[in-house]
């Protein structure tokens, strides 16, 4: 199972190493973290996607909340959540492909944010499904240079998943 | 007015009771040394190795439940300390290790002897500290004794840039440790502990598993009280031993891999195991599909991840075994069960296995036993010494042949399995219990890895007595070679008849060397060793090599799947296979 786990870290140097040390240590497995600081400046927040049946993601959030950094450890399966990501894509078309790239990613709400004499470089936001249908429907153009956020989720106002 | 911050660390901890350091000096803690030598109340111990050192620590706090202090240099110092780091965090044990460090300025150049000690012992602390500025200097030391202390305890490491021992600033006095990320559960929840006291009344078939949580705790008088009015019987890991009476009859003795027959016996057949202070680790469990198959299991930890980490749990209790204990207690006298009834065929049962197999050994007139010199042990000390272990069969005999009444009375590396932890740990452990007996139960491998102590013995006049148990072996290893790997002794063969001579070892030393090489010089010997109340003393007991110790459940195997002497005996040939 595919979890979306954020960590509401003490901003202090070395947590992301404890973090992410424990992760390699025991052997979970991270598909993508994320970091940045929250209003409060001493205090983080990590985004982790992890994966593991639920005997793992128990110890997973356990180990976590045993981390002296760690304030707060929120798993998402168990709460209805927005999640989204950011990529950005450096795509090749040929000439004649120019047309049909743009209206693509015009339908998929991405952005052009630079575009040279052979690429364009677009920005595309989402959850992983729509990123990766995008992903898959670009390839043929030829992608070129490719880079992504990792997920940031927040929960949904109210309304608390019953499991 | 203003102070070093030397001055400030010095401070930090007369004002946490500490009274010994076991340290060693070196370039960027030289100041911190320089304001040592004038302190009265506070005793540096000079070891001959920073491991040693933080062994030394390590057996202080375990004997005496307070937290060890250590003080090493930057680099090679700092590293030194990680395997007693390591050894401490697999076995709960509060520590607090003070390492030195290059100036704050220099950090990150490879500056001479510069190691990231932070980074190397993150995974191994449980919680470790820079000091980057000597304004955080106080509150942090506050800090790491607290951590160390409370919840499920463990090492705490503060590495010291130079600049921040040596520098000078306005000592504010830090107030008590508020932490937001940190707040253990020590109270169990009451309804958990409702249901549990209604399974234990219930169960026809329980048994309790006790582990290194209860003496952590400091709760062997509530453990031993539940299980005499619910008459329940009671078996240890390695670390719970003494947490409850090695000599009362309702003891099963110790668990698991070389655990005894009717322990293992027991806990395979019980309809409810509980669980308390125990992490079920694969030693204790065997293959843990075919764990208690029978057994609702109730887990009862400090720490939420001990709990469903390696077994199925029915029934976890989060809090601190005393608290819940208490609580349990309460409920279960309210219960008002005639317990003694119920019991009564589960109990005849055990009584049965103990008859059937007991923990045994073939006495020989001609050579020595191990088995007969932890015995004779027990006998000349009257039950009462602290035993600290090595590692391997010498380990397994001192757990299987001393019987532990009283918590604190074993010290031994449990979870890290350290060769070399038993020596610098009994030294620690007669600073903090001048007044009694303490042994170390070591083999002549084990002995090796810190025999530079002998050193720090003699010279602080620490009447350590030093049972090698010297088969010429490495034991436990040689014994895995012979059942599994076709009697190939790889590496194991010593030949320590030969080299070195402990004997003249001690003596160089300036300790006092024994030897015994018939069984009939073993009490002697002991009681020699015995009278000696002002320097450390090795005894050289020259043991049967092929001695093994059983019972033996192979790794891979159902702890019921044991093996014992006669077998191989009868059966060389036998193929036994090693899963793992």
């Amino acid at each position: 199972m595919r979890h979306t786990i954020s960590v509401l870290v003490e901003n202090k140097f070395g947590v992301l190493s404890r973090v992410s040390g424990l992760f390699s240590g025991r052997g979970f497995n991270i598909e993508s973290l994320s970091v940045g600081e929250t209003i409060d400046p001493a205090v983080s927040l990590m985004t982790i996607v992890t994966t593991g049946d639920d005997k793992i993601v128990e110890q997973i959030t356990k180990q976590l909340n045993k981390l002296i950094d760690v304030i707060k450890v929120v798993d998402y399966m168990e709460v209805d959540h927005v999640e989204r990501e950011m990529v950005l894509i450096k795509v090749a078309p040929k000439k004649n492909d120019k047309t049909e790239f743009l209206k693509l990613a015009e339908i998929f709400r991405g952005r052009i944010v630079d575009s040279g004499p052979t690429s364009f470089t677009v920005q595309i936001t989402g959850d992983k499904h729509k990123i990766a249908a995008f992903i898959e429907l670009i390839k043929p153009f030829g992608i070129k240079e490719f880079v992504r956020t990792g997920t940031v989720s927040i929960a949904r106002e109210g309304i608390k998943k019953t499991k | 007015m203003k102070i070093s911050g030397a001055e400030i660390l010095i401070d930090c901890l007369k004002k946490e009771g500490v009274k010994h350091i076991f340290g060693y000096p070196g370039g960027v803690v030289l100041n911190i040394f320089d304001t040592l030598y004038d302190e009265k109340g506070l005793e540096l111990i000079l070891t001959r190795h920073e491991q040693g050192a933080v062994h030394a620590a390590d057996g202080y706090a375990r004997s005496s439940g307070k937290v060890g202090v250590a003080l090493v240099t930057s680099g090679p110092g700092a590293t030194n300390t990680v395997t007693g780091i390591a050894t401490a965090a697999m076995d709960s044990i509060p520590l607090v290790v003070f390492s030195g460090q290059v100036p704050t300025m220099l950090i990150g150049n490879d500056a001479f002897q510069e190691a990231d000690i932070v980074g190397m012992t993150r995974p191994c602390t449980k919680h470790n500290y820079l000091v980057k500025d000597i304004k955080d200097l106080a509150k942090t030391i506050k800090e790491a004794f607290h951590i160390a202390s409370t919840g499920r305890p463990g090492p705490v490491l503060i590495d010291l840039p130079k600049d921040v021992s040596a520098g000078m600033t306005e000592y504010i006095k830090p107030k008590e440790v508020q932490l937001r990320s940190y707040n253990p559960t020590y109270h169990g929840n009451k309804w958990g502990i409702k249901k549990a006291a209604g399974l234990i009344a219930k169960a026809k078939k329980p048994v309790i598993l006790a582990g290194g949580g209860v003496i952590l705790s400091g709760a062997a008088k509530e453990l031993t009280e539940l299980a005499k009015i619910t008459n329940v019987p009671v078996t240890m890991t390695l670390m719970g031993l003494g947490a409850f009476p090695g000599s009362h009859k309702q003891s099963l003795g110790m668990l698991g891999m070389h655990g005894t027959y009717y322990a293992n016996k027991a806990v395979q057949d019980a309809d409810l195991l509980i669980g308390i202070g125990v992490r079920f680790e694969d030693r204790v469990t065997g293959r843990t599909d075919a764990f208690a198959p029978n057994a609702k299991i109730i887990q009862i930890d400090i720490d939420p991840t001990s709990i469903r980490k390696n077994v199925r749990v029915d029934m976890p209790i989060v809090g601190d075994v005393k608290s819940v204990l208490t609580d349990m207690i309460k409920v279960i006298k309210d219960q008002k069960e005639q317990w003694g009834a119920v019991r009564n065929s589960w109990l005849k049962q055990i009584a049965a296995w103990k008859k059937e197999r007991p923990l045994t050994y073939n006495f020989d007139e001609k050579i020595i036993k191990p088995e007969f010199v932890v015995e004779k042990i027990y006998e000349v000390t009257k039950g009462d010494a602290i035993i600290c272990t090595e590692v391997g069969q010498n380990q397994m005999w001192a757990a299987q042949f001393y019987n532990y009444d009283k918590p604190r009375q074993l010290l031994t590396s449990g979870g890290l399995g350290t060769m070399g932890y038993g020596f610098p740990a009994a030294i620690g452990a007669q600073f903090a219990n001048p007044k009694k007996v303490v042994f170390d139960i070591a083999g002549d491998g084990s002995i090796q890895m810190n025999i530079q102590e002998l050193a720090t013995a003699v010279l602080n006049k620490i009447p350590v007595k030093v049972a090698i148990l010297n088969n010429g072996v490495l034991g436990m290893v040689r014994q895995w070679q012979e059942l599994f790997f076709r009697e190939r002794y790889a590496h194991t063969i010593l030949d320590t008849d030969r080299v070195p001579d402990f004997v003249k070892v001690a003596e160089a030393y300036g300790a006092v060397g024994l030897r015994a090489t018939k069984p009939s010089e073993v009490v002697p010997v002991l009681k020699k060793a015995l009278k000696i109340k002002d320097k450390p003393v090795f005894m050289d007991f020259v043991c049967d090599w092929k001695e093994k110790v059983f019972p033996m459940v192979p790794a891979g195997a159902a702890i019921d799947e044991m093996i014992f002497d006669e077998e191989v005996e009868e059966k060389p040939k036998r193929k036994l296979k090693a899963v793992k």
